[in-house]
């Protein structure tokens, strides 16, 4: 893996060795060919860069209700999208500590994801599909791996064996886990401990995320904290989990409406986005546009424009090595 | 017994793991890992005599700690927590496979509530293996509501009941056997006209009624194995929120916090192991000053006008917010424009939607079963204007 490629620094003085270290150009291409996992919403997806990074770690919170656990089965069934209409043809792996994974909802967003394919490649049920995923919500249902978690203690176990699993599961692209929170207000009167554990299992979800690729997608809980006077909503688990996730996403209501705020991103400005939840699962809110946006629409869009934009960079660096005008450049 | 792995027990997986993680058997789950599974510096280094280490320990000391406990070095304990973490970790399911399972048990996994408007909202009644709350004002018809549904599930098949046993913890001293037997004649008067099946029925209910939250938790310790041999189809807790209030004159400020935490989910796990519709009544309270409503980034954006939105004729549910996230289905009771309603306030498998209803003699009946779209603050907001005597028609 490009990470792993050793890299030899000469100084006049002395020699450096960084074995894992990659220059920021090669980071850039990395960056760049960096998939998305569409949420459904183009709107959300929008302020997203995207969608969910795979790499990464994003942290997704909201008040009760909002519909957090609907984004998380939302992003593990949008996971399986196949690579020819746009996604990552991937497996989930959904951690439920809560016990609010409802398998017949899971079915319905399966359903209604198939449905918005099928709607927008219409000739796919044409096409022979060897080996490629039938698009069948048995199927997208079947391939989201889940772990039913009681205790903390199993908590610290599974992504302790995630490490084994992954492994042994290569096409897993999303790891959810709903939510991160609950057994750690529950069984915790020792808050030092508490805090030890958390960023623990932290370091431990962003090495995974960067070893094999993946997104990680952690679910949590609101609290109520005093600040500037008055008392205000927060995310739980405190000020030193807060640093543990790359990116934040919180989820609220602004008048009658759903909201997703960008917290938190080392690339992206902080931003807000409407969506909404329906029969179908998470998708874009029906005032933004005169007519109900197909979101998988723009989320190919922006998926195919990404690959465009890779496969046009890469041409260009192989032509600039061989010692080649890129094309278009002759006579300017 | 007591450094008996729960692996040994004759327990179904799904069962033993969720046993061994709430710590519900007396054993203490020790790294007795089969011998020929460990790698042999592990086993010199449990052969040195150490006692046995508790799964939870294991994984939660930090790895110097758990050096020095071992006496091993650092790629051993590194080995070590790999390998409890493997044994620990619950087995990988699909959610195909669930799906199958939910078909296999049959019954849709639900409750029917005979209200037939709410029953499709909620995806055929109240969901089974997930705790369903119900809250609102006092008077409103929580309780009768539990009373119809208490009777739902002791109903035989062929009357679209559960033919099973229910477990009613009567909190307040509301549960009334007449006025059970009395929505019963008046909802199901073919069964009831029959010789002896209202007392069957009634003799299917049990209600206990414990007086603090020590005597809650130990009966329902007690009754985890009742539930698992007996054949309990519900559990109604009536209500929650007047135990924890009981917890709240004794303990002193700054542990309002400490009586739910286990109690929350120890009726999770009670009630996903047993596959049963667990339904909890909680009260209302007025909104008080240390409840947060905004994000700081909603607070920075708009001016004052948000705070105006906090009406104070407008009640909260009780327990707080981390009750809220914890229930995996809250129906709110409510009064306003001169009538009563349910709302189905939290629900993975529906949007917001409230029915009108009434409290007469055969119990809560809805007034209608087109639903009504809630949306936005409505959907958390409870409200509570005067009940008129005058709707409630309950025959004394």
């Amino acid at each position: 893996m490009g990470e792993q490629s050793g890299k030899f620094l000469l100084c006049s003085h002395y020699i450096l060795i960084f074995a894992w270290a990659q220059n920021a150009w090669d980071m850039l291409s990395d960056e760049q060919s960096q998939k998305h996992i569409t949420t459904g919403s183009g709107d959300l997806n929008d302020i997203l860069g995207g969608g969910i990074h795979c790499k990464e770690v994003t942290e997704i919170g909201g008040v009760p209700g909002v519909g957090k656990t609907q984004l998380g089965i939302q992003l593990a069934i949008n996971v399986q999208i196949p690579v020819e209409y746009g996604g990552l043809g991937g497996k989930a792996v959904y951690i439920d500590t809560e016990g609010s994974f409802m398998v017949e909802r899971v079915y319905q967003i399966a359903e209604g994801c198939i449905r918005d394919i099928l709607e927008h490649f219409p000739h796919s049920h044409e096409k022979s599909s060897s080996g490629q995923k039938q698009l069948q919500p048995e199927h997208f249902l079947a391939d989201i791996y889940y772990f039913r978690i009681c205790s903390y203690t199993e908590q610290i176990a599974v992504i302790n064996y995630l490490e084994k699993f992954l492994g042994e599961h290569k096409d897993v692209r999303i790891v959810v886990i709903d939510s991160v929170t609950f057994h750690f207000r529950q069984d915790f009167e020792d808050l030092a401990l508490r805090t030890r554990v958390l960023s623990g299992l932290s370091l431990k979800l962003m090495k995974i995320a960067k070893t094999y690729n993946l997104a990680v997608v952690l679910l949590n809980q609101v609290t109520t904290k005093f600040t500037e006077g008055s008392f205000q909503l927060t995310l739980a688990l405190g000020d030193s989990w807060s640093h543990s996730c790359t990116n934040r996403l919180i989820l609220y209501w602004n008048g009658n409406e759903r909201y997703a705020h960008l917290d938190k991103s080392p690339s992206l400005p902080v931003a807000s986005a409407p969506y909404a939840v329906t029969g179908k699962g998470i998708r874009d809110a029906l005032h933004t546009n005169l007519r109900e946006v197909d979101a998988t629409e723009q989320a190919t869009t922006v998926f195919l424009y990404l690959n465009v934009w890779h496969i046009l960079h890469s041409q260009i660096e192989k032509q600039l090595q061989g010692g080649q005008l890129p094309i278009g450049m002759d006579n300017s | 017994m007591a450094n008996m792995p729960v692996s040994e027990m004759r327990l179904p997986p799904h069962l033993t793991h969720l046993l061994a993680a709430r710590r519900l058997d007396t054993a203490k789950v020790s790294l007795s890992i089969p011998p020929p599974l460990l790698p042999p510096p592990l086993l010199t280094a449990r052969a040195s005599g150490l006692r046995s280490v508790p799964i939870q320990d294991v994984l939660s000391l930090p790895e110097v700690e758990l050096m020095a406990i071992l006496d091993a070095g650092l790629p051993t304990a590194r080995a070590a927590v790999a390998l409890v973490s493997e044994a620990a970790c619950p087995p990988c399911q699909t959610a195909l496979t669930l799906l199958e399972e939910r078909v296999r048990l049959g019954g849709g996994g639900r409750l029917a509530t005979t209200l037939c408007g709410l029953d499709e909202a909620l995806g055929g009644g109240i969901p089974m293996g997930k705790l369903t709350e119900v809250v609102g004002p006092s008077g409103i018809g929580k309780t009768q509501f539990c009373l119809k549904l208490a009777l739902l599930a002791a109903l035989p098949e062929y009357y679209g009941g559960l033919d099973g046993r229910v477990v009613y913890i009567d909190t307040e001293f509301k549960f009334s056997s007449r006025r059970m037997i009395e929505i019963g004649q008046k909802s199901f008067p073919q069964i009831f006209r029959q010789e002896g099946l209202a007392q069957k029925m009634a003799g299917r209910i049990l209600v206990t009624r414990p007086t603090s939250l020590a005597d809650f938790t130990k009966s329902l310790e007690e009754m985890k194995v009742t539930l698992l041999q007996h054949d309990v189809k519900l559990l109604i807790v009536d209500s929650m929120a007047a135990l924890m209030s009981l917890e709240n004159e004794k303990a002193t400020a700054g542990f309002r916090q400490h009586p739910l935490r286990g109690t929350l989910s120890f009726l999770k796990s009670i009630a996903e192991f047993s596959r049963i519709p667990v339904v909890v009544t909680n009260q209302v309270r007025s909104q008080s000053n240390d409840d947060g409503y905004h994000f700081s980034f909603e607070v920075d954006k708009k001016d004052g006008n948000k705070c105006a939105e906090r009406f104070d004729s407008h009640l909260v549910a009780a327990l707080g917010i981390q009750w809220a996230h914890a229930v995996t289905v809250r129906l709110v009771f409510e009064s306003h424009s001169g009538h009563r309603f349910i709302k189905v306030a939290k629900s993975p498998m529906s949007p917001a939607v409230a029915f009108p209803f009434i409290v007469e003699s055969s119990g809560i009946t809805l007034l209608s079963d087109e639903s009504i779209d809630v949306t936005g603050p409505e959907i958390t907001s409870i409200r509570c204007q005067d009940i008129s005597p005058g709707q409630n028609v309950l025959a004394r």
